[in-house]
């Protein structure tokens, strides 16, 4: 590798023991990679020191205790020993966490790990981390610009970074994350580099795509179809807005490892086609039609058998102010029939409940939660069989993880099913 | 005896069996980190543990928890043994440096048409050299257990 100086000197301690432990592994994941270089970054989104009540007890037993700078040494930046650790540098956040302070009771967690949970944000906040606790970073006030190289996680926001925003990012780890907090640096590998942006799959939409829950069908479909590639779309692809591509982005890094799309002339590196596939012939060509569509939902649905409705969930990802705005009119002057639980970022649900929003939704009788989400924190409302959801990535994941049927479809389906206790979605 | 040689990409030299599969894995949602057992829906090996095991698989996919799983298998003692992919992404990468386990990529024969659950399998991540002994053949260890 060639290591820059301020590289070098952080791997010689000139920045202190935590700085030499982050530089360290980086340089060893750099290598396994197969990365020459660093490129410095000053946008990083990950989940610095958070922590398990297992973790917690394992590093009591292990060298230290459950404290936010063990867990950060040992297990963050995988060093021996326990260090203190810096300030981070730049513009750092939190991603999605495991509870919402005020709900955690209905997620099933202990009073102990909320205070644990606070005790960490003290933590994060002298370390400089903002404590955005959301997968939707884009809508919460981590913005960064075309071309801006980043260290993120969580794979809905990858996508959404490289494919609709047009900044720079892999898909980064914890551990990778929390070192480039510290060093500002991260490999210069995959998507930091322009040769490795272009597309080598045409998929060309010949089915109008316009509702949210095509735009998440759609995704879904590119993710099966092209895997890890990166693929270009064109064809019937209508009315692309955050919401939408936040949806397709989702569920393409759900049931594939998609980490950018181009859709020709709305995505930034897509003006062309040509520009999309760097002039080069697609190395294949995919159709999704009307018949791909009506697989896509079924696949989605296969999993429902029981149209008695105990659960409904929105806000995955975390749910944007249009959302909101769209559910308080759905619910207003009603009630609800089932559990139906909605999950944002604590930014959004500042201007919900200055808006009104929330209180529409709780006054029906829904929660509005912070933080999480049923998959994260694996918590369902007690005795919860049947779900009913409006997120395909959501869809891919619940069922397995906490033993669910599922339903997907429209949040209008979603809310239909929470007011009337049944499933009665069908793909229109 | 099968020999195949690559890159390695996490150092040390061990061998045990085989666990093969032709699908990727995930690792958040995808394993269950207490145990090392695959629990996705629709894999192929869901419901076998990893434990202990040489992992042969194509790769990574899902979520970008992929290495926090993989590192909380080496916490529970449920990490395989040895790691041998196909395709390089950053979260095996990652995944393979904190499970600190020996892993081997860019073999100049392709390991999961040669390798089949059980055989005898030695990783040297030091060299980026893998040797196989198919299941019927089982011979006795050469691995230098000082280097372990």
């Amino acid at each position: 590798m060639i290591l820059a100086d301020d590289e070098k000197a952080m791997l010689d301690g000139a920045g202190g023991i935590a700085k030499q432990k982050a530089m360290e592994l980086l340089v060893r994941y750099a290598k396994a990679l197969g990365a020459e270089r660093f490129v410095d970054t000053s946008n990083i989104a990950g989940v610095p020191g958070s922590s398990t009540l297992f973790l917690q007890k394992y590093f009591e037993e292990h060298g230290g205790d459950g404290s936010f700078e063990a867990v950060f040494s040992l297990y963050d930046l995988d060093a021996g020993e326990v260090m203190s650790v810096p300030r981070a540098n730049g513009n750092c956040c939190h991603l999605q966490g495991g509870m919402d302070l005020e709900h955690f009771t209905e997620l099933g967690m202990t009073p102990e790990a909320m205070l644990h949970q606070r005790a960490d944000e003290a933590e994060l906040a002298r370390h400089g981390v903002q404590i955005m606790k959301t997968c939707t970073p884009y809508l919460a006030g981590n913005l960064p610009l075309r071309g801006e190289h980043c260290a993120w996680m969580e794979s809905s926001a990858v996508v959404y970074c490289n494919s609709v925003i047009g900044a720079r990012t892999n898909t980064e780890g914890r551990e990778s994350t929390s070192a480039a907090m510290l060093t500002g640096k991260i490999p210069d590998w995959g998507f930091h580099r322009n040769e490795y942006r272009h597309a080598t799959h045409l998929i060309e939409v010949e089915t109008p795509v316009e509702s949210v829950m095509d735009w998440g069908m759609l995704g879904y479909f590119i993710g099966e179809a092209v895997e890890e590639s990166i693929p270009v779309l064109t064809g019937a692809i209508r009315r692309a807005d955050p919401l939408r591509h936040k949806h397709c982005g989702a569920s393409a890094a759900s049931s594939g490892g998609v980490e950018m799309y181009h859709i020709v002339g709305v995505t930034p590196e897509a003006a062309t086609l040509e520009m999309a596939l760097a002039g080069r012939k697609p190395l294949v060509t995919i159709k999704y039609g009307a018949a791909e569509r009506r697989r896509v939902y079924e696949t989605l649905n296969a999993n429902g058998r029981d149209r008695n409705i105990d659960y409904v969930m929105l806000g995955c990802p975390h749910a944007s102010i249009d959302q909101f705005r769209d559910v308080a009119d759905l619910l207003d002057g009603k009630k609800v029939k089932t559990h139906l639980w909605m999950f944002t970022s604590r930014a959004v649900k500042t201007v919900a409940d200055i808006s009104g929003f929330t209180k529409k939704i709780e006054d029906a009788g829904g929660i509005v939660m912070t933080d999480t989400c049923s998959a994260i924190a694996r918590a369902v409302p007690k005795g919860t069989k049947v779900v009913a959801l409006d997120s395909a990535k959501q869809t891919h994941y619940l069922p397995a993880m906490v033993g669910v049927e599922a339903w997907f479809g429209t949040t209008e389906d979603c809310i239909n099913a929470a007011l009337t206790g049944r499933w009665s979605g069908e793909l229109r | 005896m099968i020999v195949l040689r690559g890159r390695g990409i996490v150092g040390g030299c061990v061998e045990g069996e085989a666990l093969v599969t032709h699908e990727t894995i995930s690792g958040w949602g995808g394993i269950d980190p207490m145990t090392g057992t695959i629990i996705e829906t629709r894999h192929e090996l869901r419901g076998q543990s990893f434990k202990d095991k040489v992992l042969v698989f194509p790769g990574a996919k899902g979520s970008s928890g992929w290495s926090n799983a993989f590192h909380m298998t080496r916490l529970t003692k449920s990490a395989p043994l040895a790691m041998i992919f196909n395709q390089m992404t950053t979260k095996i990468a990652l995944g393979a440096v904190v499970t600190r386990v020996p892993a081997v990529t860019e073999l100049d024969q392709d390991p999961l048409t040669l390798i089949e659950t059980g055989d005898w399998v030695r990783v040297d991540g030091d060299r980026g050299v893998v040797e196989i002994t198919k299941a019927a053949q089982k011979r006795k260890s050469r691995c230098d257990r000082a280097a372990l």
